[in-house]
């Protein structure tokens, strides 16, 4: 039965299908016929007219760039800017002999290969009837060399046009970033019709995440032009917008500062306001001049910079990721005390060492006579390893991992810098992340030394900083944000970034960080401090942590000898601060490469940039510092 | 040779005015792309690597194609779905996806096959003319694809998936009386589409089509240099290399969607018609496939296939000669670059396998 109803089908569909199939014809016929018609109208009927209309064709479209915005620090002060620029660009159209005509300029002015390589390039995703440029950046010399001998050098002009410019070079550049030529892989990801005459383009830091607002919209120009193809006369245009300036939330003068104190060492420097997240300080040193990148840097000061020991092109502060060493401690102590792990007043003694029981490897304390008797207090303030290896194993890897990520250890700051899934993690090590990445169980050693900073865990300068301003904040925990506010200059009306919140850890009791921020401020004005250098002469109070971060593993049995071990590979400085301790108005994070101890190469840096960003605010009013406390007040901590 | 291109699988003649029109893409380059060498290189590779994609989909029979149509059809759909939530933006829409940094496609590409193979398969499991439940199941074939390229957003190419969709249920034999109700139901929603689904530079482009010296500056731009082309090509054309609109650049995307311009203005009109005869016989040969198709399927997918490809030919040459709004659309086979050459070739190598992999038998013989 089925077959039989299938064959009778199977009849019928196929003269439907020739019926319909005649008619899909008719219906392409008659759009065909439209076409065609089209077309003999075109090109017989109005040939005349648009043959006429060819021949007098004499309006040409020009693409106007637009303005690129300026880049300005929180205070106004230029950071990025336009300058104009005299480059010598040739018309191919114009010119009879193109290679002639450049070696006849090459006798003016110097040309070199470089030069003529990039105007073919550029040459070829040019519209005809428009300048390339041959020599770019000409010193005046130059230009009157040319403008002297133009008369006989059709088809070639000195063209202006704006040129990005860092007037402090290589301050702040691993924030700002630089444009640099446009190539071609950048021009698939950008409107291509909205670059037809840019040049630049942001290819790191601020300048490539913003770049879409930095750049505006092109505009264009119609001109008349003669057969030759020279601009005759100006006709309607629509005017090019150009980009949004930014002000950022860095103050120049404490990057400055960050910068200098540095100086000969290699290091990063991040410091957050941390009530709105502002990074005021984004260092990372050495740096590099962008101006050299944006018109194609030459091979030498290329190589120069990137086979230098130093590193200059490194984004230490963004991409750096160093153990954290003893810098944790404060953390990992506010999570004991939150979990309630141990009691404000537990205590441990210190030999020195510190072993598994059933084990004989023995984990250094980095005081080999040992502290004694250690309570919290103590273990912050003269940063005592072995009260940390035994609450980390007291912890457990995992609790402890779960509570340092509120603080943003091992995750992504979301800073407005590049694209989040580009940053950087950092790493704070969890049982399952061991098992999933490396394939291999969690040892309990491992807890211990994760306790002190040291093991797989690794933080960036930016997420250390954001660390810190979260304990300041008492757990709020702030996106960092370089960009405070955009500017569009036609309407002049701003916009500003508004204040990011990520989350806010559950506080179990205040007391907890009462206790841990008590520690911190003793770190630096307790006797014994790690960090006491940077009590004097301040009005206000300062809470810190010191840290070291081991470069070289030690063997077992082993001394670390700062004198006999190269530069490279001494101990990484550390510190963290922020201040006043009772109304934070900033949170600063140093790390100074092969600095050998926190307290002594980092700290000092820190305390510099706290007394530029408080000083001014404590003279105008604006912050109001409690009253002194009496002198006789003694640390209890032994 | 015959033999040797039927066991190739494919088909002289369509293979005859296929190869036709890459030549003259090459001839037409030269003189559009600024006679420049590496244009014609880069659009060899394209052409060569398109016929080598024809003949290796022609290597599988219909059998297995409709066999595999559900999986292609879901596959494009979650790839769709995927480019609106993790697309890579550009030129203001979200159309492309990256492959782990390696390279980057448009999944609209995949649906442009998948959905006449669906449909065609959807409609020929069951009797013809499809009743109306069938029709409302084939609506909503077409209708999710369509909603989620027309939100990319990508008018243009929704617009031309679901016409090849709508070829198939014309051809399976929908009833003229549904047919017209559709037509009267899509006038009425005309007026809803103008307010809530068009952007505003759509809008500014159908203005445009009706009066280009509104905005010499930029939409109408393109309509003004392209009719000049044209026009002034009259009947012989100014000879190739010889167009000032075009050498000169006043015309603007010469190469790519306005190379029809182009043509006209240097081989002029009798350029055009032998082009559009050559576009002719590839659909009419294309339907002739169809019509002698084994089964329903083949028919319905072929035929589907070949009215697409001339849509495609007037939809370009409607918007250049300034009679349809301007659509970033290729033409095809001729202009340069572009995933639409592999499509359209892929296309292709399913007639092919339609055509040469007919049993000596058919149905009506049991």
């Amino acid at each position: 039965m089925a077959l039989r109803t299938r064959i009778k089908d199977y009849r019928s569909e196929n003269r439907l299908f020739a019926v319909r199939a005649i008619q899909a014809i008719v219906f392409v016929a008659i759009l065909l016929a439209a076409l065609i018609s089209r077309l003999v109208f075109l090109q017989v009927q109005e040939h005349d007219t648009y043959a006429t209309l060819s021949k007098e064709n004499r309006v040409k479209l020009v693409a106007v760039a637009p303005t690129r915005g300026i880049i300005y620090d929180r205070n106004g002060l230029i950071m990025a800017e336009n300058q104009p620029s005299y480059s010598l660009e040739i018309t191919p159209e114009r010119v009879a002999n193109l290679e002639n005509t450049i070696d006849e300029i090459a006798r003016i002015i110097p040309i070199d290969k470089v030069d003529r390589n990039r105007f073919y390039k550029i040459k070829k995703r040019r519209p005809a009837f428009e300048g390339i440029p041959l020599k770019l950046n000409m010193s005046d010399e130059e230009v009157a060399k040319i403008a002297v001998e133009q008369h006989r050098l059709t088809g070639v002009d000195i063209a202006a046009r704006l040129v990005r410019s860092y007037p402090h070079k290589e301050h702040a550049v691993h924030a700002l970033g630089y444009v640099s030529r446009i190539n071609e892989k950048e021009l698939e990801k950008v409107d291509k019709s909205n670059y037809r005459s840019t040049n630049h383009i942001g290819k790191s830091g601020i300048e490539k995440h913003f770049e879409d607002m930095l750049h505006g919209y092109v505009g264009v120009q119609q001109v008349e032009i003669n057969a030759r193809g020279r601009i005759l006369k100006k006709l309607e245009s629509v005017a090019a917008r150009p980009g949004k300036n930014l002000y950022l939330s860095l103050d120049s003068r404490l990057q400055r500062i960050a910068e200098q104190a540095l100086g000969e060492e290699n290091g990063a420097v991040v410091a957050i306001e941390p009530r709105t997240g502002d990074v005021l300080v984004f260092a990372s040193w050495p740096g590099f001049n962008p101006n050299l990148f944006v018109n194609g840097i030459d091979h030498k000061t290329y190589n120069t910079y990137s086979t230098s020991e130093n590193r200059p092109l490194t984004n230490r502060a963004l991409y750096g990721r160093y153990p954290p060493g003893s810098t944790v401690k404060p953390f990992v102590g506010l999570a004991g005390l939150e979990s309630n792990v141990i009691e404000h007043d537990h205590s441990t003694f210190c030999p020195g060492y510190y072993s598994l029981p059933g084990d004989t490897h023995r984990y250094r304390c980095w005081k080999k006579q040992g502290h004694g008797t250690v309570g919290l207090n103590k273990s912050i303030v003269e940063s005592c390893d072995v009260f940390y290896y035994e609450l980390a194993r007291m912890l457990k890897i995992d609790r402890l991992h779960d509570y340092m990520v509120q603080f943003g250890f091992g995750v992504k700051t979301g800073i407005d810098l590049l694209r989040t899934e580009h940053e950087p993690s950092g790493l704070f090590p969890s049982s399952s992340w061991k098992r999933n990445v490396r394939n291999q169980p969690w040892y309990p050693g491992e807890t211990l030394i994760t306790g002190i900073g040291q093991g797989f865990t690794l933080v960036t300068p930016l997420q250390l900083a954001v660390a810190t301003a979260t304990m300041a904040n008492r757990g709020k925990h702030i996106q960092p944000r370089l960009v405070n506010r955009t500017q569009d200059i036609r309407s002049g009306k701003n916009e500003f970034v508004p204040i990011k919140t990520l989350n806010q850890i559950p506080m179990v009791e205040e007391e907890h960080w009462d206790e841990i921020i008590t520690a911190m401020k003793d770190v630096v004005h307790s006797p014994r401090g790690t960090a006491r250098r940077l009590n004097k002469d301040i009005p206000y109070t300062i809470a810190g942590k010191t840290g070291t971060a081991q470069v070289i593993g030690i063997k077992q049995g082993e001394e670390y000898d700062e004198e006999k071990v190269l530069k490279k590979h001494q101990d990484h400085a550390l510190f963290i601060a922020f201040a006043p301790v009772e109304d934070p108005r900033i949170a600063v994070a140093v790390i100074v490469e092969n600095g050998g101890h926190g307290g002594s190469t980092a700290a000092p840096i820190a305390g510099e940039i706290i007394k530029a960003w408080l000083m001014p605010q404590i003279a105008s009013g604006e912050l109001s510092l409690p009253e002194p406390e009496p002198e006789e007040k003694a640390v209890t901590d032994e | 040779m015959n033999k040797l291109l039927q066991r190739l699988h494919l088909d002289t003649q369509l293979l005859l005015g296929l190869l036709s029109l890459c030549l003259f893409s090459i001839v037409v380059l030269y003189s559009a792309g600024g006679q420049e060498v590496e244009i014609l290189i880069k659009q060899g590779i394209r052409l060569l690597s398109g016929l080598f994609v024809m003949l290796v989909i022609a290597q599988f029979s219909p059998q297995i194609m409709r066999s595999w149509t559900p999986w292609v059809y879901g596959i494009a759909l979650i790839l769709l779905i995927a480019v609106l939530t993790h697309g890579v933006q550009a030129k203001g829409a979200q159309r492309w996806l990256d492959v782990f940094g390696l390279f980057r496609f448009q999944p609209s590409e995949i649906m442009k096959l998948a959905l006449p193979l669906m449909v065609a398969r959807f409609l020929s499991e069951y009797e013809l003319p499809p009743r109306i439940p069938r029709l409302l199941v084939a609506a909503i074939l077409i209708g999710v694809p369509f909603g989620l390229i027309i939100k990319q957003p990508d008018l243009g190419t929704s617009l031309l998936i679901a016409a090849s969709g709508f070829f198939v249920v014309f051809l399976a034999g929908i009833r003229w009386k549904y047919l017209l109700s559709l037509a009267i139901a899509g006038l009425a929603m005309l007026p809803l589409a103008w307010y809530f689904v068009l952007h505003d530079y759509q809008k500014t482009r159908i203005l445009t089509l009706l009066d280009p010296e509104s905005d010499p500056l930029n939409a109408g731009w393109h309509t003004i240099q392209a009719k000049i082309a044209i026009g002034s090509g009259g009947v012989y054309g100014k000879g190739w290399l010889n167009g000032t609109q075009s050498q000169l650049e006043f015309l603007p995307e010469r190469h790519t969607d306005f190379i029809f311009a182009v043509i006209g203005e240097e081989f002029g009109l009798m350029g055009l018609l032998i082009l559009l005869a050559t576009y002719l016989f590839i659909t009419a040969r294309g339907l002739y496939i169809a019509a002698n198709g084994q089964d329903t399927f083949s028919r319905l997918l072929a035929g589907s296939l070949s009215l697409t490809f001339f849509i495609y030919v007037f939809v370009n040459i409607g918007m250049v000669s300034g009679i349809l709004p301007v659509v970033g659309l290729p033409l095809p086979l001729i202009s340069y670059g572009g995933t639409s050459i592999v499509t359209l070739m892929a296309g292709f190598g399913m007639i092919m396998s339609i055509e040469t992999h007919k049993k000596l038998f058919r149905h009506e013989d049991f």
